[in-house]
């Protein structure tokens, strides 16, 4: 019997379950398939700090949810209308945020007294009417896994661990997508050929077990976005920024050097590097968080494009070192995936605390440009501009990006490099009136190669002459050169392009915000002007030096509102600088905005007198 | 193929270059009497013999008196943070493996706050020449007692004496991987200027440490080593597959006891043939030696290991390479990955 097909909108499904279940790898290839049909999506992987916590513990939960659509999509959805549950753990830390009337399917095989317990059920939750406001559909994904790949007598523990890839068939047949990809990117990623059939046959069962199955009586589709024409790929903002500082690379000539140490969220930046070395990247896995920042130092002074990637923890430790770039003026792009803090605070989750630190983390006056990426593909973009402005102004540059962004992925109009305006850098060979610290009109002072005859000079972190560099203790050249610094930074705000606004030009409200919310704010500014409400959305990408023509915009609206994943950082700043009256809208959770919380902050922000 | 924006320069000819060249127009400011003069000079004298292009030479620093050398080198150099000259130094030298780096440091810059990446650069053998001035007291900051600082020393932290094991710099370094270590003075002008050219020569991170004397915090701290009245009986001065005799009389040899410990023997009485025979790639030996300098055997000085080992450096760009010579992608055939086409 064929069953019904019921057209949807917009979906939103979670996956969820023990960080050993494969929950991520899911989720990614839900959204590779989900991509290729077209549809508009976003995602959101929450995983555990810990690698492996004890099986069945609600610590060690990990969730992977993706919003997709035949709309435009912004965000990863505020609820999930489908919650696939692998044990009762992960049902206890994600059924509340399951919508109601949304559809449930548990992995019944893991519901034992035991693991119940575990995760704090003292009864079976569909004993008690807890699951009633839910559709619940109860399967046992283990025992049908096992019995779909049992000719190929595997051992049990390999064979139990197949059974995600049956819960994706599943997924799959309730909205109609094709399995194809996925079962080529299982013979690719497998090495071993028993253990691909085996996930190939447990995909398959899945999809069957839901078409033939009475539990299901029909399955959904979700139309193709109405996306402007071009080239799209998927992609994570990790990968993004890796992809970007290739390109910087590129587009300036220069070799591309990564110091880097190992740090959750921004590894990855560091794996995907050290694969592309046919691009003469080098990468240096450093001893610390400080030698990597300070290696990156010395090649940029040897004239490599010098890259350091890092998380909070690690920029503080980098502190001093940056502060040795900014008075040496020498170009080093360093990049801050910022994660719950303080101190090793919420490791895998994403936060918005470092701004102040990324501002002012160093003693003595050592302002740097800071600019922040708004989104995944959006991280390419801000490689190139922080390195564009590292090479072009002689100063370290700093890049925020999240925890979010890292990890979450979006459809991405694939960039043509040819397109993109290549990066200036020259050199100084020159040696006839050569001084170390002589500017050009961008108080910009010359680039030099040590190996370059007649240009021998020192750098170092005392202060320096200036024009020769040499020491100096005179305290009007002190005031001078922290004068002229700053001033150089400051100058960046010449060349930016004009401040997008989107939305209304001017009116009620200016929602201001800058990073990994850009798309809980556009969605939510979107649904409130869609109720004919007058307000904009500014996502700021340069945070130091702010755009020339942002206090003009500010002064367009009667009110500012500032979400933050702080305490309100942005907002001080904002405050302090144009004395005005911004609101501040925080959250410290270690989670993403949800459009509604962006809503309800605008709505009350409008009722307040 | 991307473009390079890196510009084609012709090296200057090393030959006929003087020791003045590679001296700077700034004042030297150490403490009159410092042993840091000596050691400056004898760099400066003995680079010509490299035959490097003088624009090719970076000079590396942390913080301390030692560390202001780069400012008196006319070359390129920098005058970097405490404690984190190995790893810009391994920066410098990695992004461009033609360069000759050296970096200089001190007890407290080496050992204390920067011990960690001295650590790590020696186990990569990355292809720099590290100088480290040890005075056994912290100079610049006035006088407190640093790593390699004795047990009892009484300095301005430390009224009652300190209570801190000092650290073995020679035995770290062994301890660490180092291929190269060798021991020097800062007055034995011509002992130091042969150290600092086997250095030079070394191909790998070359580990010089250079019993140096601070007149003002710590004088005479090396004065039995230096005293030309003791030092015959204190000092063993090595070379490679030679018999470790010492003594005003070359009376006296280093041999092994039956557990296998250094012990001062006459060299008539025990024999010649009987002695410990310095090699320089024995790493036992090499361990034995740096554990000598007290309970009555001598401090030795010279070349205590150097043996061949790849360089992290060269390693870097060889893969580098390996990587070019195989499949090529450009930034765009990345970005193409995987994408499709919405019509």
């Amino acid at each position: 019997m064929q069953k019904a097909v019921e057209t949807v909108d917009t979906v939103a499904i979670r996956f969820a379950g023990d960080s050993g279940d494969g929950m991520q790898l899911t989720g990614t290839q839900f959204t590779d398939t989900t991509a290729l049909a077209g549809n508009d999506l976003a995602t959101f992987p929450d995983f555990p700090a810990e690698i492996r916590a004890p099986a069945g513990s609600l610590a060690g939960v990990s969730g992977f949810q993706i919003n997709f659509s035949s709309e435009a999509v912004f965000t990863p959805g505020d609820r999930p209308d489908v919650l696939i549950a692998m044990n009762p753990a992960a049902l206890m830390v994600n059924l509340a945020d399951l919508k109601s009337g949304g559809m449930l399917i548990i992995n019944s095989e893991q519901f034992t007294k035991k693991n119940l317990t575990r995760a704090g059920y003292e009864v079976h939750p569909n004993t008690d009417g807890s699951l009633s406001k839910y559709r619940t559909f109860e399967a046992d994904i283990t025992g049908m896994t096992l019995k779909s790949i049992e000719e190929l007598r595997l051992n049990n523990r390999i064979a139990v661990r197949c059974k995600n890839f049956f819960a994706l068939g599943l997924v799959y047949w309730l909205y109609n997508r094709k399995t194809d990809h996925t079962l080529e990117w299982i013979k690719g990623k497998f090495k071993d050929a028993e253990i691909a059939e085996a996930n190939i046959r447990a995909l398959k069962a899945g999809y069957h077990f839901g078409d033939t199955a009475e539990l299901f009586d029909h399955s959904y589709v979700v139309k193709q976005a109405k996306i402007a024409p071009g080239n799209y790929r998927n992609i994570s903002g990790n990968e993004a920024l890796g992809l970007g500082f290739l390109a910087a690379a590129e587009l300036s000539g220069l070799n591309l050097f990564l110091g880097s140490y190992p740090i959750t969220p921004a590894s990855d930046i560091l794996h995907f590097l050290a694969k592309h070395k046919n691009l003469g990247v080098k990468t240096l896995q450093a001893e610390d968080e400080i030698a990597a920042v300070c290696a990156s130092i010395g090649a940029a002074y040897a004239g490599s494009l010098a890259l350091t990637t890092t998380s909070g923890p690690g920029l503080a430790l980098k502190g001093e070192a940056v502060g040795l770039a900014h008075i040496l003026e020498l170009p080093l792009v360093i990049v801050n995936v910022q994660r719950g803090g303080p101190s090793t605070g919420l490791p895998t989750k994403t936060e918005q605390s470092d701004l102040m630190q990324a501002l002012y983390g160093r003693n003595g006056e050592a302002p740097v440009p800071v600019i922040a990426a708004a989104n995944a593909g959006d991280c390419f973009y801000c490689a190139i501009e922080a390195a564009r402005i590292a090479v072009e102004y002689m100063t370290p540059v700093l890049l925020l990006s999240d925890g979010y962004i890292a990890n979450s992925s979006e459809p991405w109009a694939v960039p043509v490099m040819k397109d993109i305006d290549p990066i200036k850098v020259s050199f100084r060979t020159e040696t006839e009136g050569f001084q170390p610290y002589m500017r050009d009109d961008k108080l910009a002072r010359p680039w030099v190669l040590p190996g370059t005859p007649g240009l021998e000079h020192r750098v170092g972190g005392l202060e320096k002459d200036n024009l020769t560099g040499n020491v100096s203790y005179d305290s009007d050249n002190h005031e001078l050169m922290c004068k002229l610094r700053a001033e150089k930074v400051a100058k960046i705000a010449d060349d930016l392009p004009p401040t997008e606004v989107f939305g209304d030009a001017e009116g009620e409200l200016l929602v201001l915000g800058w990073g990994g919310t850009f798309g809980a704010i556009r969605a939510g500014v979107s649904a409130m002007r869609a109720e004919g409400r007058k307000i904009g959305h500014l996502h700021l990408r340069y945070i130091n030096p702010f755009p020339k023509d942002l206090g003009d915009i500010l002064k367009r609206y009667e009110r500012v509102l500032v979400p933050e994943l702080n305490l309100g950082q942005l907002v001080k700043l904002i405050r302090e600088r144009f004395l005005i009256d911004a609101r501040s809208l925080p959250k410290i959770q270690g989670k993403p905005f949800k459009e509604e919380e962006i809503i309800t902050g605008i709505k009350n922000m409008l009722e307040a007198n | 193929m991307a473009h390079s924006v890196y510009p084609e320069i012709a090296p200057t000819d090393p030959a006929g270059q003087t020791r003045k060249e590679f001296a700077t127009d700034q004042d030297v400011r150490w403490c009159p009497g410092c042993g840091d003069y000596s050691i400056l000079a004898q760099v400066q004298r003995m680079l010509p013999s490299l035959a490097i292009p003088r624009e090719n030479y970076v000079f590396i620093s942390g913080i301390g008196c030692s560390s202001r050398f780069p400012y008196y080198m006319d070359t390129y150099g920098m005058h970097s943070i405490h404690g984190r000259a190995p790893a810009i130094a391994t920066g410098v030298k990695s992004a461009n493996p033609n360069l000759s780096v050296w970096m200089v440091t001190g007890d407290g810059d080496g050992l204390s706050i920067g011990g960690n990446h001295f650590m790590h650069v020696l186990r990569r053998n990355v292809d720099i020449k590290l100088l480290m001035f040890n005075n056994r007291i912290y100079g610049l900051t006035k006088g407190q007692y640093s790593p390699t600082s004795p047990v009892g020393k009484r300095a301005k932290s430390t009224p009652m004496g300190s209570i801190d094991h000092p650290v073995d710099p020679a035995g770290l370094a062994l301890g660490a991987g180092a291929t190269f270590v060798a021991r020097t003075f800062d007055t034995h002008v011509k002992h130091i200027q042969a150290i600092l050219k086997r250095g030079a020569d070394h191909k790998g991170t070359a580990f010089v440490e250079i019993y140096q004397n601070c007149p003002i915090f710590n004088d005479n701290e090396f004065i039995s080593l230096t005293d030309k009245s003791t030092k015959a009986d204190t000092v063993l001065e090595l070379e490679h597959g030679k018999p470790m005799i010492f003594g005003k009389l070359k009376d006296k040899g280093i041999a092994l006891d039956d557990k296998g410990h250094p012990i001062v023997v006459d060299v008539e009485a025990h024999g010649e043939d009987k002695l410990l025979v310095h090699d320089e790639e024995d790493l036992t030996v090499a361990l034995i030696l740096s554990q000598m300098g007290q309970n009555g055997l001598p401090t030795p000085i010279g070349v205590l290991r150097a043996v061949k080992r790849p360089t992290y450096d060269e390693m870097m760009q060889e893969q580098v390479e390996t990587a070019q010579a195989g499949p090529k992608n450009s930034v765009q055939d990345l970005l193409d990955m995987g994408q499709w086409t919405v019509e």
